[in-house]
């Protein structure tokens, strides 16, 4: 395998609703801060790869009018995935390996606000079976909630103190939405949204987008000083039924985590792409993390939720840490689908 | 900031038709004659709702099975406060049901009065609309066994 590292990570403050700005206004400053950061011109960028949703904004190829955001004239290499930008950046490290081209841009953007979300998100799930029941992401991870609950894994208390914790670090993160702090028994005092989930074990919904350069070998050791190196990287997934799925584990997470090297090793930061408090727990489980590893120090998709956006900026995130001289060994996890349904991990480390 | 912000209505909508296929088109029109029907593995297993392929090998599943009008609730939540587009316009359960004879759980509302008539665990039995269309929605919902069906 070709060694590939994350060299460039930025990314706008979330908010709840961006008025004034289109999508593609939302790219362009994420990537020219990543390409400075990353000290390349656009022109010098092998292959660029997008991560958005058409559903968010109503409209089919919306990616394409968001890509005047990197100038594509002259032509340039251009790829695009229906998903998270998590995934992007897995296209975006497979197209490195074939070794002809040396970096790569990643972007992914996501204005969650602009239908109702719920509502929007009902469109991803089986069209048969499911969607006519307008089954909305909040019911459905409150089955997932309630399942891990009965299992005795964690209790209601057990998921605002968590919540409480994410707040914390989020206050130390310009880009995160809730970062104003909360005791656990405020959070308590909130009405539940769907049971046995409040506001506060949800994730806000934030419009968004951030950009990730990927360099190769002695390309990324001449750009940056620190680059963080892909170790490993790998993703699965489970049946789209929720009722075939045992939603109290997710062996998709763990398999990914196999395969990535991510099982048994020291990590100094980990960062969960949980919408959900209690998806934390899960996947905290499924990857045989420790007390002794700092989850979600950015405070994680409970402070800032950007649809398609969110798992790629835990990678970002993570990276960042370590760039920064914050740890040398992180786990970085994606998500997508109702439920974990679909799980990515990564394993990032800094030279010593 | 600028706020005068121009909107406009949009509808989202697939505006194409589907076929449903053998297996999914199945259930549906056993759903249309107030039946609900699984799929057997090549390992034995009832899949409700079926599926084409078994998701934990990728071989083509096998015969049909009816199974029960009954089932267990393997988890559920609560909707206070009901959206447009859901089953009921009151306050329900979204819960997990693995019908008696089935190995795998299905989606669907349950309509209950108060989540202090829930749990984990209970038995739910079928109501079934009376107008029916060959759809998911024409099971109406569950009902706690023993409670009142339509």
């Amino acid at each position: 395998m070709r060694d590939v590292a994350i060299i460039a990570f930025a990314q706008l403050p979330s908010v709840r609703r961006d008025v004034t700005r289109e999508e593609v206004e939302l790219v362009q400053p994420v990537v020219a801060a990543a390409l400075a950061q990353a000290h390349l011109r656009r022109e010098d960028v092998g292959f660029t790869v997008s991560g958005s949703c058409d559903y968010l904004l109503g409209r089919p190829f919306s990616f394409v009018m968001a890509l005047d955001a990197v100038a594509p004239w002259p032509p340039i290499h251009e790829s695009h995935v229906e998903m998270d930008g998590a995934w992007a950046l897995w296209e975006a490290w497979v197209r490195l390996q074939a070794g002809d081209i040396d970096t790569a841009l990643i972007y992914a953007y996501g204005k969650s606000s602009l239908g109702d979300l719920p509502e929007v998100l009902v469109q991803q799930l089986d069209p048969y079976v499911v969607a006519p029941l307008g089954a909305d992401a909040v019911g459905l991870a409150a089955l997932q909630a309630r399942a891990l609950i009965d299992a005795g894994r964690v209790t209601e208390r057990g998921l605002a103190e968590l919540a409480a914790a994410r707040r914390r670090q989020a206050a130390d993160n310009p880009c995160a939405q809730r970062r104003a702090p909360r005791s656990a028994d405020e959070l308590l005092a909130e009405p539940y949204q769907v049971a046995p989930l409040r506001a506060h074990a949800c994730p806000p919904i934030s419009d968004g987008a951030c950009a990730v350069v990927l360099a190769a070998g002695d390309t990324a050791r001449r750009l940056v000083s620190s680059p963080a190196w892909i170790r490993g990287i790998d993703h699965r997934i489970e049946p789209h039924q929720l009722g075939m799925r045992d939603l109290t584990a997710s062996p998709s997470t763990r398999l990914a985590a196999e395969r990535a090297g991510a099982l048994g090793g020291r990590f100094d930061l980990a960062e969960l792409h949980a919408p959900f408090a209690h998806q934390e727990v899960i996947l905290r489980d499924a990857l045989g993390l420790d007390d002794g590893v700092a989850i979600n120090p950015s405070g994680g998709a409970l402070s800032a939720n950007p649809m398609m956006v969110a798992g790629l900026a835990r990678l970002g995130e993570a990276a960042t840490r370590l760039m920064t001289g914050q740890g040398r060994r992180a786990v970085a996890h994606a998500t997508s689908g109702p439920c974990l349904q679909h799980n990515l991990v990564c394993v990032l480390e800094r030279d010593v | 900031m600028d706020t005068d912000v121009l909107s406009a209505p949009y509808v989202l909508e697939y505006t194409y038709q589907r076929s449903t296929g053998p297996v999914i088109g199945r259930f549906l029109t056993a759903l249309r004659d107030a039946r609900l029907e699984g799929v057997r593995t090549s390992a034995g297993k009832v899949l409700v709702p079926p599926l084409e392929y078994d998701p934990e090998t990728g071989e083509a599943t096998g015969d049909p099975v009816e199974v029960g009008q009954s089932g267990t609730v393997t988890t559920w939540s609560w909707v206070h406060a009901p959206r447009r587009f859901h089953p009921l316009d009151r306050p329900f359960a979204w819960a997990l049901v693995k019908l008696d004879g089935a190995d795998t759980a299905m989606l669907h509302a349950v309509d209950a009065g108060t989540p202090t008539v829930m749990a984990t665990g209970m038995r739910v039995t079928a109501r079934w609309r009376a107008e029916r269309t060959g759809s998911i929605r024409d099971l109406e919902c569950f009902v706690p066994a023993g409670g009142a069906s339509r």
